[in-house]
C-alpha cells in the first residue's frame, strides 16, 4: 500500500497568509453580501441554534461550574491573608463577568464549533454535496454559511451570560461550604461593584467572537480540496485559528470598551 | 429533412472551444462538442483526461478559461445568479458518489428540492417523491439515511432527487463507478430508461465499456485535453489512434 504524500504548499509563508486572508475577507464579504438575498434560511437557522447553542449548554454549563468553585477555591487563601474574604463574591462576579466567563465560553465553543463546522462542510465540499446545492439553483453560502454564522453570533452571549451564572453559583456553592455565606449577602456583595455596561459589554462582546469563530470555521470547511486528510486538518485549523483569534479579537473589544465606557474605577 | 427534424433542432447541450487550464496543466484543450435533444452522448477517456473537468462547464460549477457552453438557447458560461439558477433548475446532475446530503434521509434529499422549487403541497411533495424512489426501483428506502444505502443504491437515490424538478438534460459524472457488474447493469439500464420512457438528453461521463455498451449513443474520446475521436462505441474503438487501442483492449 502506498501513501500520496501530504501536499506542501511551497509558496512565500508570507505571501500565502496573506492571500489566505484576502480569501478570508472575501468570503466574509460574500457572507455580508448573502444577508441580503432571499430567501432567507430562517427553519435551518433555528436548526443551527439549537446545534450551536441547545447541544452546548452542558458543556458550558461544567465548564461555569468549574470555573466558580476553582476561581472562589484559589483566592480564599489570598483574600484571607489581605483579611478582605468579603471581597470574595465581588472579585469572583468581576473576573467572572467581565473576562474569564467570556473567553473561557468561547474558547470552549471554538473548539467544539470550529471543529464541528469545519469537519461538517469540509466533508460536504470533498463528497461534493456543496456542488450539488449549487446545481440545485441553491446557495451554499446562504444555506450552510449564513445560517451557521448568525447562529453563533446570536449563542455565544445566551451561552456566556448562562456560564457567567452557573461560574457565580459554583463561586456560591464554595463559599457554602466553606464559610457559609448567605446567599443574599453573596448576591448583594458580589453585583455592587458591577455596572450595567459592564455586563452588558462583557456579554454581548461574544457575539463578535462567534462571528469570528462561525466564519473561520465555515471559510476554512468551505475551501478544503481534496479528500479525509484535508478535511482532518481544517477541522484542526479552524479550532487553532478560532481560538486565536478570540484572544486578539477580546485586545481589540477590551481596548474599545474602556475607551467608551472608561474602567470600572471610572 | 423536416424543419422539426433533429438535425435541425438546437443541440440541448454545446460546447464551443472550451479551454481550461488549472495552473500550467492544461485540462480541456478547444474542445467542441454536441448533444442533440433527446440524445445520449458519452464522453470516455482514462483517469485524469479531464472528463469530470468538461461536464462541469454545462452547469458551471467550472467556467472555460475561453469558448463558449450553451443549454439549448442559452449562453451558460456568461450568466449569473438567477439567470444560471434557471438554466441549472433545467439540469439534472448525478455526481461521481451520489452527493446526496447525509444530514437527510433520501426521501428528504428529494423533499428538499421539491420544497424549494415547486409549488406541491406536503402530500403531492409524499407522492412525487414516491414515485420517483418507484421509478428508481428504491420503493422501500425513502425513511434510509444516505450512510445505510450500498453504492449503487446511493447513485439510484440520487439519480432520483436529480429527476425531482422533470429536468431536460441529465448529466452523469462517472454513474457506475465503483459499483458491481449487476449494479452497473441497473444504472446503466436507468439511463436507457431515461431517453426511452421520458425523452431526456444524457451526457454520460464514464471509462465503463459495460456502461458505454448498454447505453449506447455517441461516444466522445477524450484524450491529451481534446475528442480524439466521436461515432458510436464500434467505430470509435476501430479509429486509429494508439490510445483507443489501449483503452479497448485491443
Amino acid at each position: 500500500m502506498t501513501l500520496s504524500a501530504p501536499r506542501i504548499d511551497k509558496r512565500n509563508p508570507a505571501r500565502r497568509f496573506l492571500e489566505k486572508t484576502g480569501e478570508l475577507a472575501a468570503f466574509a464579504g460574500e457572507f455580508v453580501r448573502s444577508l441580503g438575498r432571499r430567501p432567507f434560511e430562517f427553519r435551518e437557522l433555528l436548526r443551527q441554534m439549537d446545534e450551536v447553542g441547545l447541544k452546548s449548554f452542558a458543556l458550558t454549563g461544567v465548564t461555569g461550574l468549574a470555573i466558580g468553585v476553582v476561581l472562589a477555591m484559589q483566592s480564599r487563601g489570598t483574600l484571607v491573608r489581605f483579611g478582605a474574604e468579603s471581597m470574595l463574591p465581588s472579585m469572583l462576579a468581576l473576573s467572572v463577568i467581565k473576562e474569564i466567563g467570556p473567553v473561557i465560553t468561547s474558547l470552549v465553543l471554538a473548539g467544539r464549533l470550529g471543529a464541528g463546522i469545519g469537519a461538517e462542510i469540509g466533508s460536504m465540499r470533498v463528497t461534493e454535496q456543496i456542488d450539488a446545492l449549487e446545481v440545485a439553483a441553491l446557495r451554499p453560502m446562504q444555506y450552510l454559511v449564513a445560517t451557521r454564522v448568525v447562529a453563533c453570533f446570536v449563542m455565544f452571549p445566551i451561552l456566556t451570560a448562562w456560564t457567567d451564572a452557573i461560574a457565580l453559583f459554583g463561586g456560591y456553592l464554595e463559599s457554602v461550604i466553606s464559610s457559609g455565606t448567605d446567599y443574599r449577602l453573596f448576591l448583594s456583595s458580589a453585583f455592587e461593584s458591577l455596572r450595567l455596561s459592564d455586563l452588558l459589554v462583557d456579554t454581548l462582546k461574544t457575539s463578535v467572537f462567534g462571528l469570528v469563530v462561525g466564519l473561520v470555521s465555515c471559510y476554512l470547511g468551505f475551501t478544503v480540496r481534496g479528500g479525509t486528510r484535508e478535511v482532518g486538518r481544517a477541522a484542526m485549523e479552524a479550532v487553532v485559528l478560532s481560538s486565536l483569534l478570540v484572544l486578539l479579537t477580546d485586545v481589540i473589544v477590551v481596548r474599545l470598551s474602556l475607551i467608551l465606557f472608561g474602567d470600572i474605577s471610572g | 429533412m423536416s424543419p422539426s427534424s433533429p438535425a435541425r433542432e438546437i443541440p440541448a447541450v454545446r460546447l464551443v472551444e472550451v479551454s481550461k487550464a488549472f495552473g500550467d496543466l492544461v485540462v480541456l484543450d478547444r474542445v467542441s462538442l454536441a448533444v442533440a435533444k433527446g440524445e445520449t452522448a458519452l464522453v470516455m477517456g482514462g483517469s485524469g483526461s479531464g472528463k469530470s473537468v468538461l461536464i462541469k462547464h454545462v452547469v458551471q460549477l467550472l467556467r472555460p478559461d475561453s469558448g463558449e457552453v450553451w443549454v439549448f438557447d442559452r449562453r451558460v458560461d456568461t450568466l449569473r445568479g438567477a439567470e444560471l439558477d434557471a438554466v441549472r433548475l433545467s439540469v439534472g446532475y448525478l455526481f461521481q458518489g451520489g452527493a446526496l446530503f447525509d444530514s437527510m434521509t433520501v426521501g428528504e434529499n428529494i423533499d428538499f428540492l421539491l420544497e424549494r422549487h415547486t409549488r406541491l403541497d406536503a402530500a403531492g411533495r409524499r407522492a412525487r417523491v414516491e414515485e420517483l424512489l418507484e421509478w428508481v426501483r428504491l420503493p422501500q428506502l425513502a425513511l434510509r439515511y444516505p450512510a445505510e444505502l450500498s453504492g449503487g443504491q446511493k447513485k439510484r437515490a440520487a439519480l432520483a432527487r436529480a429527476l425531482a424538478l422533470e429536468p431536460a438534460i441529465m448529466l452523469f459524472d462517472e454513474p457506475t463507478t465503483g459499483l458491481d457488474p449487476v449494479s452497473v447493469r441497473a444504472v446503466s439500464e436507468l439511463i436507457v430508461r431515461l431517453r426511452e420512457e421520458r425523452g431526456i438528453t444524457s451526457l454520460v461521463i464514464t471509462h465503463d465499456l459495460l456502461c458505454a455498451e448498454i447505453t449506447g449513443g455517441t461516444v466522445h474520446f477524450l484524450h491529451d485535453a481534446a475528442i480524439v475521436a466521436s461515432g458510436d462505441l464500434d467505430a470509435v474503438r476501430r479509429a486509429a489512434h494508439p490510445v483507443l487501442g489501449n483503452f479497448f483492449g485491443g
